[in-house]
Formats: C-alpha cells, sequence, structure tokens
C-alpha cells in the first residue's frame, strides 16, 4: 500500500469513495489486476480456502452464540437445544465443527505446499512467520472452542492441556489457577475461554490481512522457485484465478459437505456427547484430530517438562524455519534430494497423528520417540545439510521458459503469439 | 469465432451458459443464507410455549389469575354478577374503543361484553370467565386489576382506566385489552394460544 493509486474511475461517486479512502483502488490492485505468475497449480488454490473458511467460521460461530449458554450447568443443554429446537441448529453446529476441520486440513496442506516450493525463503520470511502466528491463533481458537460444549472431552481435553503448564519451575501452578480462575477448570474457566474463542477469529482476520499483504509486497512464489522476470511471467488475478480459486472452492466444498450432512461425527469423538463430569476421567482422553501429532510429541518425552518443551519446539521450529533451509534453490522441483525428504516429512506428520490417537503403550512410545526424533532432525540437522551439500537441478531462466518448455515450446513466433494474447487457444 | 458488429438475433450458446449459471447460483446463494435467517425465527422450544392449558379450577368468584403466555401475562379473571351487569350496561357510543379487540372473533366485532367474553368454539357464551393479555395497550405496562375509575384495571404508568371488560374508557390506551385465543377443554381447563 503506497499513496494514491493511479486508476482513474469514470463513475463519480466511486471516485468521490477513492480520493479519500482508497478501498476500491486497494480491491482493484490487489485482488484483480494484481499480476500473478502464471503457472500456479491447484496447491496454490488453498489460501483461498482457509479465507472462506475463516468466513464460515465466524458467520456460524456469531449464529451459534445467538443460542448456546456459556454456564457449566447450562452448556451442554444449550448446544442440544440447538441440535433439536433451534431452526437449522443442527446444520450450523455441524457446519462450525466440521468447518474447524477442514481449516486444519487445507492449513496443512497450505504449509506443506510452502515446505516443498520454499515458499518461506528470502524475501518471504516474514510472509511465513505471520503464518506460523496464524497456525498458533487457530490452534489456540481451535482448543477453546472445543471446550465451549462441555462434554467430557471438553472438560478433561482442557484440563490436560492447562495443566501442561504446571510444568514450568517455579511458577508454574499460580500460572495454571490463574488460568484456570481457580483450582481445577470450571465455570471461570468456561467463561473466559468463550470470550477468546469469540476474539480470537477477529485476530485472525487482521493478521490474515497482514500476510496478504506481506505477500503482496514481493509477489506470489510459484512451482519453479524462480522470481518472476518480467510482466510476461504473470498474469491478472482476475480472471484467471479468481475463476481457479473459485472451482477448488467448489470441490473442496462437496468433500465438506460430505462430512456435514453424511458423516458429521465421524472426525469427532463419542465421549463429548457425555455432560463433563469432573470425578470421572474417560479411559482414553484424545484432543482433535488435528492437534494428534503434537499429542503424540508431547508424551513420546519421559519427563513432563520436556514434553512441553518438545510440543512448543515443534512450532518454534517452522518458526526459524527460513534460516534453518540453507539452500539457495527454492523449489523441490529443483531439489531431488529435498524432495525425498519432504515426503519422509509428510509420513512421519502422519504417523506421529496417528500414534497420537493411540494409548501411550508399548511399541506406540517407541515408534512416538522414533518419529519425534526424526520430525526435529529434518529441520534442524537434515536442511541445512542439503543447502550445502545437495546437488541442485539447474533452474529455468524464467518462468514463462518453464512454461513455453512444458507445453512443448514451438518457434519463437508461435510461442510469442501464445504468450501474448492468453486468452486465445491454439 | 465472428461476432456481428450489431446483437446477435439468437441467443448465444454463452447467454445460456450465463443464465443458467445466474440461476444455479441464485437459488445456491439462497439455499446458504436461509438457514441463517431462519435460525432467528422461534424456535422448536418456544413454539411448544405457544400454547398453555391452565387449570382454573381454584379461581374463585371474583378472583383473578395470572399466568405467562408468550412471555407475557395473561389475566383469567372469574367475574361477578355485578361486574357482569356493569360491562353489558355500557353504551357502544360511551367506549373509545368500540372494537371488541377478540382474536375469536373477526376483526371488527363490536365490543360489547359477550363479544369480549367469547371463546373459541363455543356455542354459548360464558360472561364469568374474561381473560385478557395483561399488557396495557399504551406503552406496554402491566395494568394493576381491581383498581381505577371503572371497576376494572388501571394502569400506573401514565393512568389509563378499564372496565370491568377490560376496555379502555379513560386515559392515554388507544385500544381495549386484547383477548387471546382461548378454547375451554373442559369447564375447569382452558388451553391459551
Amino acid at each position: 500500500m503506497s499513496g494514491h493509486s493511479t486508476i482513474h474511475y469514470k463513475n463519480p461517486v466511486v471516485r468521490w469513495i477513492d480520493t479519500r479512502l482508497p478501498i476500491i483502488s486497494m480491491m482493484q490492485t490487489n485482488a484483480m489486476d494484481f499480476p500473478t505468475p502464471k503457472n500456479l497449480n491447484y496447491m496454490w488454490t488453498f489460501g483461498g480456502i482457509l479465507t472462506l473458511f475463516l468466513g464460515i467460521q465466524i458467520i456460524t460461530g456469531i449464529v451459534l452464540v445467538m443460542h448456546y449458554t456459556p454456564h457449566v450447568d447450562l452448556a451442554f443443554n444449550s448446544v442440544e437445544h440447538i441440535m433439536r429446537d433451534v431452526n437449522y441448529g443442527w446444520l450450523i453446529r455441524y457446519m462450525h465443527a466440521n468447518g474447524a476441520s477442514f481449516f486444519f486440513i487445507a492449513v496443512y496442506i497450505h504449509i506443506f505446499r510452502g515446505l516443498y516450493y520454499g515458499s518461506y525463503k528470502q524475501p518471504r520470511e516474514l510472509l511465513w512467520m505471520i503464518g506460523v502466528v496464524i497456525l498458533l491463533c487457530m490452534m489456540a481458537t481451535a482448543f477453546m472452542g472445543y471446550v465451549l460444549p462441555w462434554g467430557q472431552m471438553s472438560f478433561w481435553g482442557a484440563t490436560v492441556i492447562t495443566n501442561l503448564f504446571s510444568a514450568i519451575p517455579l511458577v508454574g501452578t499460580p500460572i495454571v489457577e490463574w488460568l484456570w480462575g481457580g483450582f481445577a477448570v470450571g465455570n471461570p474457566t468456561l467463561n473466559r475461554f468463550f470470550s477468546l474463542h469469540y476474539l480470537l477469529p477477529f485476530v485472525l482476520a487482521a493478521l490474515v490481512f497482514l500476510h496478504i499483504w506481506a505477500l503482496h509486497v514481493p509477489g506470489n512464489n510459484n512451482p519453479t522457485g524462480v522470481e518472476v522476470k518480467s510482466p510476461k511471467d504473470t498474469i491478472p488475478f482476475h480472471p484467471y484465478y479468481t475463476v481457479k480459486d473459485f472451482f477448488a472452492i467448489i470441490v473442496y466444498l462437496v468433500f465438506f459437505a460430505a462430512f456435514v450432512f453424511y458423516l458429521p461425527n465421524y472426525l469427532g469423538h463419542t465421549d463429548n456427547y457425555i455432560p463433563a463430569n469432573p470425578l470421572v476421567t474417560p479411559a482414553h482422553i484424545v484432543p482433535e484430530w488435528y492437534f494428534l501429532p503434537f499429542y503424540a510429541i508431547l508424551r513420546a518425552v519421559p519427563d513432563k517438562l520436556g514434553g512441553v518443551i518438545a510440543m512448543f519446539a515443534a512450532i518454534a521450529v517452522l518458526f526459524v524455519l527460513p534460516w534453518l533451509d540453507t539452500s539457495k534453490v527454492k523449489s523441490a522441483k529443483f531439489r531431488p534430494l529435498y524432495r525425498q525428504f519432504f515426503w519422509i516429512l509428510v509420513v512421519v506428520c502422519i504417523g506421529l497423528g496417528y500414534l497420537g490417537g493411540k494409548p501411550p503403550e508399548g511399541w506406540y512410545v517407541t515408534a512416538s520417540r522414533i518419529l519425534t526424533i526424526y520430525y526435529f532432525a529434518h529441520f534442524l540437522v537434515i536442511l541445512p545439510m542439503l543447502g550445502i551439500f545437495e546437488k541442485t537441478k539447474p533452474l529455468p531462466a524464467s518462468i514463462s521458459e518453464s512454461v513455453l518448455a512444458k507445453h512443448g515450446g514451438g518457434g519463437a513466433t508461435a510461442a510469442a503469439g501464445a504468450a501474448s494474447a492468453p486468452e486465445n487457444r491454439g | 469465432m465472428a461476432h456481428a458488429e450489431t446483437d446477435t438475433q439468437e441467443p448465444t450458446r454463452r447467454d445460456f451458459l450465463y443464465i443458467a449459471t445466474g440461476a444455479v447460483t441464485a437459488v445456491g446463494v439462497g439455499s446458504v443464507v436461509w438457514p441463517l435467517i431462519d435460525q432467528m425465527n422461534p424456535d422448536a422450544s418456544v413454539q411448544a410455549l405457544a400454547s398453555i392449558e391452565v387449570d382454573i379450577s381454584a379461581v374463585e368468584v371474583g378472583q383473578s389469575l395470572t399466568v405467562m403466555w408468550r412471555g407475557k401475562p395473561v389475566f383469567i379473571r372469574h367475574r361477578t354478577e355485578e361486574e357482569i351487569a356493569e360491562a353489558d350496561a355500557v353504551p357502544l357510543e360511551d367506549l373509545p374503543d368500540p372494537i371488541a379487540r377478540n382474536a375469536n372473533l373477526p376483526a371488527d366485532a363490536e365490543a360489547t361484553d359477550a363479544n369480549r367474553v367469547f371463546a373459541k368454539g363455543e356455542t354459548e357464551v360464558r360472561p364469568e370467565w374474561l381473560l385478557m393479555v395483561g399488557v396495557c395497550t399504551h406503552l406496554g405496562c402491566v395494568p394493576l386489576g381491581e383498581q381505577g375509575d371503572y371497576d376494572g384495571w388501571f394502569c400506573p404508568c401514565h393512568g389509563s382506566h378499564y372496565d370491568t371488560a377490560g376496555r379502555i374508557r379513560k386515559g392515554p390506551a388507544p385500544r381495549n385489552l386484547d383477548v387471546p385465543v382461548y378454547e375451554f377443554m373442559t369447564d375447569t381447563l382452558v388451553r391459551v394460544g
């Protein structure tokens, strides 16, 4: 964002508004005319999907709050009231619960896209770090939201996770009692989680604004990892990527609808349909699926404080990733060794997720420890070394060159014709 | 594909696609928006309380019972003979509001005492039972019973006086107290709403 726009509007009302507050030209510059690399694949559609789902969560959430009661004696029943009495309450509740899961599916794909294509590298380090803060806010929001229905998992998940802070030496217990507002998870806890759960999504919206701003300074990365060299490498965001994003959103919503309407409780835990009982702990406490990899890391370390540190370190290590990965080549397309380690990391993360849902017994424990060590080794050992030792493939001179080479670039005239009028085919 | 300089006579395939897409999008948007709006309508638990049954066997002659119906007070008064006679004797021209305001009758029924006590589905009137929504038609306060210059109700907020049939006689209230839909399930059980 820099000073006055150069776009001239014919409509006098639009001109009047824009000269006083350039939101219209800002939208046009950033969401319509924005020169975007012309080779983006569907891995680049998840940002749009994420923005949509933030909107879905906020809207369904605000509507749910119209009918929810944040008190330990009434919360569970108020959710059942929503499911049974409120017009379309069942639909809005299932959209919100499954919306959280689909929000995380999209964010994990979005993050792994960044890992694969080196989108965290210079000059996009801050963009990446804002993204990690967004992930942290999402996790806090989801954790607190899950407490609100006040089921057994809500209560005991809250108890286990807040108890983690007691591992902090000296000030641990006072901090936990401060968090709880009492000597155990109770009504004060529920009320403050409700307040913060309502607040954080708007903090997220502000962070998303910063995230997109930070992106638009250097512009998007692309599958080759080679920066845009000239306008020929780009196409306007509208209509090409508005339509591509819209299509991807529709496909994603089909999967979302399949869960909302046919498998609405599949991703949840049956124990959360039991009202919270502070005197009876369920046999197996597990968080929602999107927290399972971190839960596995937490339990892998035999020491209480060590486990807490490892869990937070798993995210902290993402923060400093731009400086851990020393390779100058961005995209895994041209990094054959890195590509293999990337897929191993994917398998390791899925494995940690699987183990996080299992009881901490037998070979599950050993496997969790091996995979946790590997996770940290990937970031702290393998990536720094790859930058030094990996022999990367030669990079294309530009995006256009890579696109033309891929599509059997013919003679220069034919290629030039195709490049200069992208709306014509053949 | 060549385009004519003037508008084409025949709609093109593109026109069809645009219109079809627009129509499906409109249906899609409507189906998303409607639940978000409808959820604010009264839900099933509120609708369930839209009708209540009241046992009036314990209400003696000259006593009133107040029940809550749809969030508002409903006065159920077991009138005395004098109150009935007093209400009957009032000529219609004396009434500021000559309409019965009885939900069990057409909107233009006159405010005779018989019309004020007409219940749903009755062939005969039971004049000893008067049921009214206890909300002053001026600005919504709850009038006080057995008070006022007309032996009926008096609203302390701005001084409206209602008579023994709950009709406005003096004061700023514009209309007689509303008579809700009600029905005698038995002689001692009334369903309101």
